[in-house]
């Protein structure tokens, strides 16, 4: 509207004084319903924006008051428009911003489980009693002297591990607890601990189940049978398998050790089953990459009993009994040593004087294997599948050295507990062990560091008293030739042939009516030969 | 070098390097002037070598030199964008590569061999007008035969990406993801996996 001009209707109204009503004096209650009414006007929404113009006024004159900027009047346009403006934008946002759960923050949370320490008088009590005894090793020592050797994971891992494994010792009864190592798996990797329970507590395994399972399954069979013996029954087959060997009893042999894995520390353990012999034999024949996953499939030939966890525990058996080592006299036989047992306990020796570490590294005959090896039959201690005594043949194992093959009636023999590493043979011209010192330069603190060949992976060190086994690795043997699976069995006959039973091809209908002919023809000439004879006589 | 202190620098390989190596097989011994026998291993190729005026005898170091090459040519890896091409025609760092990130960062499809190309000239049209040719001059590792010869994991909670590979049992890389650090090494055997299509 503007400035009114004269000639306009309504000029000199804004003016006090002019107003054309002024010479009437309104009643203060009709002023009031002015004032109302004219608030009212302003009031009006607008139907563009939503805004009325009383709310914008009050605005625009709160904003300017607050602020108070210089030349207000010139720039009074504007600031109208800015409040305009800021309506739209909401002080408080109503949708707060999702901010993303990194996953390293997510990773964070469950180590940080880790580091809480339990809390509770009751615990701290325990704690003093066990502080003598306690199972946990000492994680970051053996990673302190691996890694003068250069192997080992770094000390954040190293101690995560750590934390991991006293928690594994405070959920379960544990008697002795080891870090045994670590395998790389294809979409994760396994952190193994060696653990042994404390005797009593061990549970009975699930591998008792299956047992269960067949004994129902030849019930329901022998119904069947039962249902069936009015109706011809099919020849039953007269094969019987292989008696299955049974796999040795928890805490001895290939079973001594329980092991208990996990991903990642901070995740929780998980206790492997014991190894039966048939997985070890199996295992022996393939080569497959661990994915990570324990209840993955093995999927091979020739089939592995079991799932990824089984095959598992068979590779660390395999590599238990073959690389771990410890130097010579630091074990050794009790003294009442019984042949009944073919020498499965060894003590700690207490007059043990460590040799140096020179002599360490120069020869390999001061290391000596401590854990047992494995048969072919795929158990430590041999059992006649078809009688089950064991007593005659353990007495033999401790005499003889060598590995030999036998037949599988007669029993097989393997290097007895306390070998030493010289004797084992290599592969084609490779050593089986390879030694050297962690450093030339400082003799006096070096240490002695061996690591297999044949399990590539596989280091061992010793300093004076102590020694320590470790694996690092994809968890399978080392061959220079390229791995060839077993070829399947021949295809089995069904019956031998003999003539009798071969099939000649039927003849044919002109070979029918040739032979007809032909034998006709014979008849003919029989009977003219015979009409012959009796014209003759 | 033999300990770290003394280096002495390796000739480049060349094409018959590469051939006599791949028929050595088993583990190195860790002297480079070892001689490995010919006659022993293949008598017909020691015979042509005769014929031809050499002797049938390959040194370890040459053998220790077509192992190299062929590591950084079959699983010598960089990420994506890490290299670009110039119009030209000439390779070089990109200084404006700020590194992957944690979606790209697990695909297999964002690490490149840095070798010359031998796939790239089969993808069909469409897909290439996917590519930019600036930075995807390079074979990506999705196709590589056989599948899943790469394992990717990620460390730290997704602070590392760690590719192993299993062809070359011990070849390892890692990148930290929107940084610029990447980069791979090798400890190992210094032999290919042959059996990896078993293995799987």
């Amino acid at each position: 509207h503007g400035p009114y001009q004269p000639h306009e209707p309504g000029y000199g109204l804004d003016q006090p004084e002019y107003s054309p009503y002024d010479d009437q004096i309104p009643d203060p209650k009709a002023q009031m319903l002015a004032i109302q009414n004219a608030k009212a006007y302003l009031l009006k929404t607008s139907t563009k924006s939503g805004l009325n113009l009383y709310d914008h006024l009050a605005n625009v004159l709160t904003k300017i008051l607050d602020e108070q900027p210089t030349n207000t009047v010139d720039i009074i346009e504007n600031i109208s428009k800015d409040v305009k403006w800021a309506r739209f934008q909401k002080k408080m946002d109503t949708l707060r911003d999702q901010y993303e759960i990194l996953p390293t923050f997510e990773a964070a949370e469950k180590c940080k489980a880790l580091f809480v320490k339990e809390s509770g008088e009751e615990n701290e009590e325990v704690i003093e009693e066990e502080i003598g005894q306690s199972p946990l090793p000492n994680v970051m020592e053996t990673a302190f002297y691996f890694e003068q050797a250069g192997i080992g994971l770094s000390k954040d891992e190293s101690y995560y591990i750590f934390l991991a494994l006293k928690n594994l010792t405070s959920v379960q009864p544990i008697q002795t607890c080891r870090f045994w190592g670590k395998i790389l798996g294809l979409e994760m990797n396994y952190i193994i601990a060696e653990v042994q329970l404390r005797e009593g507590e061990e549970e009975e395994e699930a591998g008792e189940e299956v047992t269960e399972e067949e004994g129902k399954g030849m019930d329901e069979v022998e119904e069947q049978d039962e249902e069936k013996k009015k109706e011809d029954e099919p020849p039953k087959s007269t094969y019987k398998p292989p008696p299955d060997i049974p796999k040795e009893a928890n805490g001895t042999g290939a079973n001594k050790y329980v092991y208990f894995v996990c991903n990642e520390p901070g995740k929780p353990w998980v206790k492997l089953p014991p190894v039966t012999p048939a997985q070890i034999v199996c295992a022996r024949k393939i080569k497959k990459f661990f994915t990570g996953r324990l209840h993955a499939p093995v999927v091979s030939f020739p089939p592995f009993p079991g799932n990824e966890a089984n095959y598992l525990r068979a590779q660390i058996a395999r590599i238990s009994a073959g690389t771990h080592v410890s130097p010579t006299g630091f074990y050794q036989f009790p003294e009442e040593e019984e042949e009944e047992e073919g020498g499965d306990t060894y003590e700690e020796n207490p007059d043990f004087e460590p040799p140096s570490v020179a002599e360490m590294v120069g020869s390999v005959s001061t290391w000596a294997h401590h854990v047992k090896n494995i048969l072919k039959q795929g158990r430590c201690v041999w059992i006649n599948p078809q009688k089950s005594e064991e007593k005659n043949e353990d007495e033999d194992e401790e005499e003889e050295e060598e590995e030999e093959e036998m037949d599988e009636q007669q029993e097989e023999t393997g290097p007895p507990l306390l070998t030493l590493l010289s004797e084992d043979e290599g592969i084609k011209d490779i050593p089986a062990w390879t030694a050297q010192h962690s450093t030339n330069l400082i003799p006096q603190h070096s240490v002695a560091i061996i690591q297999s060949n044949r399990w590539p992976g596989a280091y061992a060190f010793a300093t004076g008293r102590k020694f320590e086994n470790i694996y690092f690795g994809w968890g399978h043997k080392y061959s220079p030739e390229n791995y060839t699976p077993i070829l399947p069995p021949p295809v089995q006959e069904e019956y031998p042939s003999s003539p009798a039973i071969t099939e000649a091809r039927d003849p044919t209908l002109e070979e029918e009516l040739a032979f007809k002919a032909a034998q006709e023809a014979l008849a003919a000439d029989e009977e003219e030969e015979e009409e012959e004879e009796e014209e003759e006589e | 070098s033999l300990n770290c202190l003394d280096w002495s620098l390796l000739t480049p390989a060349t094409k018959e390097m590469l051939a006599q190596a791949e028929q050595l097989k088993g583990r190195f011994q860790g002297d480079p002037s070892f001689e490995y026998n010919f006659a022993e291993i293949n008598p017909q190729a020691a015979e042509k070598l005769f014929e031809g005026g050499k002797e049938p005898v390959i040194k370890e170091e040459a053998r220790l030199i077509a192992t190299i090459e062929q590591i950084d040519r079959a699983v010598g890896i960089v990420p994506r964008g890490a290299f670009v091409k110039t119009p030209l025609g000439s390779v070089h760092e990109n200084r404006h590569f700020e590194g992957l990130s944690l979606v790209e960062a697990k695909k297999l499809s964002s690490y490149f061999h840095f070798t010359e190309p031998v796939n790239l000239k089969n993808k069909t049209l469409l897909e290439k007008a996917n590519l930019d040719p600036s930075t995807d001059f390079l074979d990506s590792l999705e196709h590589d035969i056989p599948q899943g010869s790469w394992s990717v994991q990620l460390e730290k909670g997704g602070a590392v990406v760690v590719l192993r590979s299993l062809l070359w049992l011990g070849l390892t890389f890692y990148h930290v993801p929107l940084t610029k650090q990447y980069g791979y090494i090798y400890f190992g055997t210094g032999e290919k996996n042959m059996d990896l299509p078993f293995m799987l």
